[in-house]
């Protein structure tokens, strides 16, 4: 079986429709018990006292917030390659989710540095191309709004994808080599011998798989919606009613 | 149960609620909508409630 066989939308329907009630199972697991864990099994940081406990829900937002607009790159290319439907309403139903992970990330930011940094806001390169990916969503989503076409506001959002796709890559690798900001190097990375300690890896481990699963979850639901939608507007335009 | 916070507990507190409340209209937006356009669909294949698109 090919993976293009699930392009096809009842296909991709009735896949979704078995995944998504174990997913969803899956995902308040791991958020409860990595959340419940990390606030209230872990213990204050030497430095940062208990302001470390933002960590668990902003670590992994940030994350997603990212590789949410990768996953819209990846569907965006299949859509503009290969014209398939389903991977255009994928790249639709994901963007509110990254948009939101990304407000996370800022809002949870922000409320960790007045302490820390002793500033709300600064315009560091990482948080300032951030910013720019969150004003990025928000066109994305404005423009599948704006234009009545489908196809052509696929092929619009494709691209405006592609573009947003450098201050994506930008929000995860400025801390590298833009190094003149704030904010502090990756908290966590596969390449670097140490990582935070132990006590805060675990928990923050089962947190970034619940958001994970989350967004797996809810992009699931959303494509499924939006399969609904186009068909429920086909009906319509034939004058079905 | 809960621990002690300190002096930050504000700031973590307003984090996780903000995070909280956030994911959590996310969450029912995506059902609500899903619910209400499953039953448009419904209603424009069979009149009525009726076998969803997909089975």
């Amino acid at each position: 079986m090919s993976i293009w066989e699930f392009a096809n939308p009842a296909r991709f329907s009735r896949l979704s429709g078995r995944i998504i009630p174990p997913a969803a199972l899956l995902t308040g697991l791991c958020l409860a018990i990595g959340l419940i864990w990390g606030f209230f099994g872990t213990p204050d940081d030497f430095r940062q006292g208990s302001t470390v406990k933002i960590i668990y829900i902003h670590v992994p937002a940030a994350l997603m917030a990212i590789n949410a607009w990768l996953m819209m790159l990846v569907a965006s290319l299949i859509w503009l390659i290969r014209r398939h439907h389903v991977s255009a309403l994928a790249a639709r139903a994901a963007a509110p989710v990254g948009a939101v992970m990304t407000v996370i990330a800022l809002l949870t930011g922000a409320i960790w540095g007045q302490p820390m940094w002793g500033t709300w806001w600064e315009w560091d390169p990482r948080l300032t191309s951030f910013l720019v990916l969150f004003v990025f969503y928000l066109g994305y989503i404005a423009l599948w709004e704006a234009v009545a076409v489908p196809d052509k506001a696929a092929a619009l959002t494709a691209d405006l994808c592609m573009v947003g796709s450098i201050f994506a890559l930008m929000s995860r690798y400025a801390v590298l080599f833009w190094n003149q900001g704030l904010h502090q190097g990756a908290s966590l990375s596969l390449d670097k011998e140490t990582n935070v300690a132990d006590v805060f890896y675990q928990p923050l481990l089962v947190c970034i798989a619940g958001f994970v699963l989350l967004f797996v979850t809810l992009v699931l639901v959303r494509t499924r919606t939006e399969i609904r939608a186009r068909r429920a507007l086909a009906l319509m335009r034939q004058g079905v009613r | 149960m809960m621990p002690d916070l300190g002096i930050h507990a504000a700031y973590v507190l307003s984090a996780y609620a903000v995070t909280l409340t956030l994911l959590a209209g996310l969450i029912g937006l995506s059902w609500l909508r899903s619910n209400r356009v499953r039953r448009m669909l419904d209603t424009l294949e069979h009149g009525k409630q009726g076998e969803p698109y997909e089975r």
